[in-house]
């Protein structure tokens, strides 16, 4: 088979490759781009989309059935569960075809197809791609992004079999709605199908084995959260594990130990969002300088693995396990081999977003955090109670939380829980990528009436000057 | 509106140039692709091209002139039907300094930004975050001594915490390098630093008559780059003496084969070269505070005497290449270096280099490494010499190589082992024909 060559190859055509493949082209590089499954990647597909399309119509139907509070009535409010699970997939499909046509326009060639590293001829990077087993293309670059993303991590004695036991996937497809479920994990893909069925009216019950929910979040907003989702009537367990499950024809019976007690619970279905692993397999690591660590590529702050001309991005490689984080060090590998100067990736300044109900936003670190990295902290709270804005729309469930460092005043972190805080969180976000310290954000006009108003009282507030509180 | 034409970026890192020479005269028509002027950068003389038609309406930077700023307007263009009235009220061409131009005044690049008004300076103004500010204040550090390195050049916090001292593993090596003068109060260092002015250099020659030779853009390089090389690199030596009397028989009977292959010694010890970073790996590396880099391949620069100082162009890959293709390659890479007619790309960059001052009868030295190479090897003249045999005096034509090693990267016995290699080949100069 003749070899094609390009100037950069990426392997997975995500947020995070078809990102990168695009940057490259604006740099006057010519790239292929190798995607086995579909473009825009699990995000796209299966992932962030296709959920935010399903909770909105959850939103809707829990809007419905609150009607009154706002002057309406109305009856026999339904809805069809195939018909959400369509619209939701008719979104996806809108917008990978929107990648496909992204990157035509761009130049990007694209291979359908498995990719796999197969060594080095005169300075370039081999690439051969297979679909079937059967050879496609092979393929030379000087340099390779390999951004082949992750999968869900299976639960010994809790293997997802499509049926009784679901993924993520299996979870956003639904062909009747359950009557009751049991979410295994109170990350954010776990939160986000519990707050889902819920507000479809499913009995659902969330099992964490981590002292509390959502756990990478500031200690307050989990435990808001937790108060919050139990008075909306999810069950919520933590420190909890599930020690068995039995199934049965059409259902299934968990045993939960928490505390030292067991409970026994029987739901229709169960949901497993433990994590991730990292699709290390079959894409030609053996033999090469790139290392794993807990399924995970390791590669350095401009995303190089260690073997020449190899990058790696994204869910395969370290956390945050973000799209938006993918796409950013997608576009820190590309302008790296370019040779322009790149900055390397701060964690600290990577948003992160939860679209239950109420949703939840944060970056940088947590007050525990922050203390446990020597700094003394002012922090900084305003609740939506106090917000005109949010008292108008309804929406008076929220907190906002500002961790600064008490000598230089730098945003260490911002924690938020509320209606729109995923929109929200991106001031602060702007805010702290641009290094401003309390006083900046003082100064700061917000507009009256908006939600982001409490973002400035929470600043104030760590100074003890907040005024609608 | 007349175009206006900029004092081009030749490479990412450069800032600014000399005006060499203008090609086309005021009045002069221009065509795209057309070559306007010359300009000299930090060691190639490079052509500026045209990018759009007209009539070269103005000169604003006279030939000659030294220092010019990336993006400062060097003339203008005028487009169809414009007339130089136009162009006559731009500022008066800036006199290129006369060479014998009393250059008494202190401070003289100083002086010159007064008359740019359009040119983008940023002035006595500082660029740094609020954070940085409000840390530097607390530090005590001095803003204008700091470094940015920040999106177009800001000062960030890092580069407080590393002006400070403060220990931040993700910022370590701009920390370490200041750390020993990390006292507060040194954070003005740099203007502290004794300069080399003329007065004082004429002053401490006890002011006897001279001739001012101007530091060409190259000059300040070699000066810059080879002093950081001899601060900051622990350099050691280790010499080997080869014979080559087999090597210059060989060399004799290829060159008499073949009608116009001239091989070199000094092709041989490239070839020789690459072929023993081949087999001692270790050698051909380089420090990074990180890690220690060990390049796949053998990129050799040799040292090349021009006119005003010297380039190094690369041969690339080395070892893979055969004496016949190095050594057109050199001949090709050297007529064009004299000219001054290299690429960018032919002149930076390698892993090793070589310098040969054997052919000015020089028995043996020691060269400055050229980071980040790990090594350089200094080759002397070919020469009969006595040596002893089977305990017997004979003579023998030797000649000597010193290899100056960066210690960080390559140890004595490493390097002794490139050594160990490097004479094996020169002295069986078969070996390496292979």
């Amino acid at each position: 088979m003749a070899e094609q060559n390009f100037d950069l190859i990426v392997v997975g055509g995500g947020p995070g490759g078809y990102v990168a493949a695009i940057r490259a082209a604006q740099l006057k590089m010519n790239v292929a781009l190798v995607e086995r499954e579909h473009l825009g990647g699990i995000c796209l597909n299966w992932g962030c989309i296709p959920t935010k399309a399903l909770l909105r119509t959850s939103e809707i139907n829990h809007l419905l059935h609150h009607l009154d509070a706002y002057g309406f009535k109305a009856e026999n409010v339904s809805f069809d569960i195939a018909k959400i699970v369509d619209r939701s997939r008719k979104v996806a499909n809108q917008l990978s075809g929107g990648v496909k046509h992204l990157l035509k326009k761009n130049k990007v060639t694209v291979f359908d197809g498995s990719a796999k590293l197969d060594g080095v001829a005169g300075g370039n990077r081999k690439i051969k791609v297979e679909k079937d087993g059967k050879p496609v293309a092979d393929l030379t670059a000087k340099n390779v992004i390999l951004a082949t993303g992750a999968r869900a991590r299976q639960a010994p004695g809790m293997e997802g079999d499509g049926k009784l036991i679901w993924t993520y996937k299996d979870a956003m497809v639904p062909k009747e709605l359950p009557k009751s479920l049991l979410v295994v994990g109170s990350g954010a893909i776990g939160i986000e199908f519990a707050s889902f069925y819920h507000n479809l009216g499913v009995d659902v019950t969330v099992v964490e084995m981590m002292d509390r929910v959502l756990p990478v979040e500031d200690e307050e907003i989990s435990a808001f959260a937790k108060k919050s989702f139990e008075k909306q009537g999810l069950k919520i367990r933590t420190s909890a594990t599930v020690k068995d499950v039995k199934k049965a024809a059409n259902s299934v019976t968990a045993t939960i130990e928490a505390g030292g007690k067991t409970e026994s619970i029987t739901v229709d279905r169960v949901i497993v969002a433990i994590g991730i692993v990292g699709n290390v397999e079959g894409i030609g690591l053996e033999g090469t300088k790139i290392k794993v660590e807990k399924t995970h590529v390791v590669a350095d702050g401009h995303l190089y693995t260690g073997e020449p001309g190899v990058y790696a991005i994204g869910d395969l490689v370290g956390p945050p396990w973000l799209a938006h984080k993918a796409s950013h060090e997608g576009i820190i590998a590309v302008e790296t081999i370019a040779g322009m100067k790149t900055h390397a990736m701060d964690v600290t300044n990577i948003p992160g977003c939860t679209y239950c109900m109420p949703q939840v936003a944060s970056v940088g670190l947590t007050e525990a955090k922050a203390k446990a990295a020597g700094h003394e902290v002012k922090v900084g709270r305003f609740p939506y109670i106090g917000n005109g804005k949010a008292i108008a729309m309804g929406e008076t469930e929220g907190l906002i939380k500002t961790v600064f460092d008490a000598k230089t005043g730098e945003l260490l972190g911002a924690h938020m829980i509320g209606a729109e805080v995923t929109e929200l969180i991106q001031g602060y976000v702007v805010a702290k990528n641009l290094e401003t310290t309390e006083a900046q954000l003082m100064e700061t006009i917000f507009a009256h009436p908006t939600l982001s108003e409490m973002m400035h009282e929470s600043v104030l507030d760590a100074y003890g000057r907040a005024i609608h509180f | 509106m007349p175009i206006d034409i900029l004092m081009p970026a030749l490479s990412p890192t450069m800032t600014e140039g000399n005006l060499a020479k203008w090609i086309k005269k005021e009045g002069d028509a221009v065509k795209a692709g057309d070559v306007l002027c010359e300009i000299e950068t930090d060691k190639a003389t490079m052509e500026v091209e045209a990018v759009e038609e007209g009539t070269l309406g103005k000169i604003i930077v006279a030939e000659g002139t030294q220092g010019v700023k990336v993006n400062e307007v060097i003339a203008l263009l005028l487009e169809e039907g414009e007339s130089a009235d136009a162009a006559a009220k731009a500022p008066a061409p800036k006199a290129a300094p006369a060479p014998e131009a009393p250059k008494t005044e202190p401070a003289k690049a100083e002086a010159a930004p007064a008359p740019k008004p359009a040119a983008v300076d940023h002035g006595d103004r500082v660029f740094a975050t609020p954070l940085a500010r409000r840390m530097a204040e607390q530090a005590g550090v001095d803003l204008a001594g700091v470094k940015g390195t920040g999106p177009n050049g800001r000062i960030v916090k890092a580069d407080i915490e590393a002006a400070a001292g403060k220990p931040k593993p993700a910022a370590a090596p701009v920390a370490a390098a200041e750390a020993p003068k990390a006292a507060p109060a040194a954070a003005a260092a740099p203007a502290a630093a004794v300069a080399l002015t003329k007065e004082r250099v004429v002053a401490l020659a006890g002011n006897i008559p001279y001739t001012e030779i101007p530091n060409t853009s190259m000059r300040k390089v070699i000066a810059k780059r080879l002093t950081e090389a001899k601060q900051t690199v622990p350099h050691f030596y280790l010499t080997v003496e080869c014979e080559i009397d087999q090597l210059l028989k060989i060399r004799a009977e290829l060159n008499g084969r073949t009608e116009g292959l001239k091989i070199s010694v000094n092709d041989f010890v490239i070839r020789a070269s690459a072929l023993a970073l081949k087999k001692v790996p270790a050698a051909n590396a380089s420090w990074s505070d990180d890690v220690i880099l060990q390049w796949s391949q053998a990129d050799i620069a040799v040292a090349v005497a021009i006119d005003g100082g010297l380039i190094t162009p690369i041969i690339k890959q080395a070892e893979g290449k055969g004496l016949a293709t190095i050594s057109s390659e050199m001949r090709d890479l050297g007529a064009r270096a004299k000219a001054g007619k290299l690429k960018l790309e032919e002149f930076q960059g390698g892993t090793f280099s070589i310098s040969n001052l054997g052919m000015f009868g020089i028995k043996e030295f020691s060269a400055v490494i050229n980071p980040p190479h790990g090594a350089i090897l200094a080759v002397g003249a070919g020469e009969q010499r006595p040596v002893v045999k089977n305990g017997a005096l004979a003579i023998a034509t030797v000649m000597s190589c010193t290899l100056s090693v960066d210690h960080r990267v390559v140890d004595g016995a490493v390097g002794a082992a490139f050594l160990k290699a490097f004479k094996g080949l020169i002295e069986d100069p078969l070996s390496m024909l292979l």
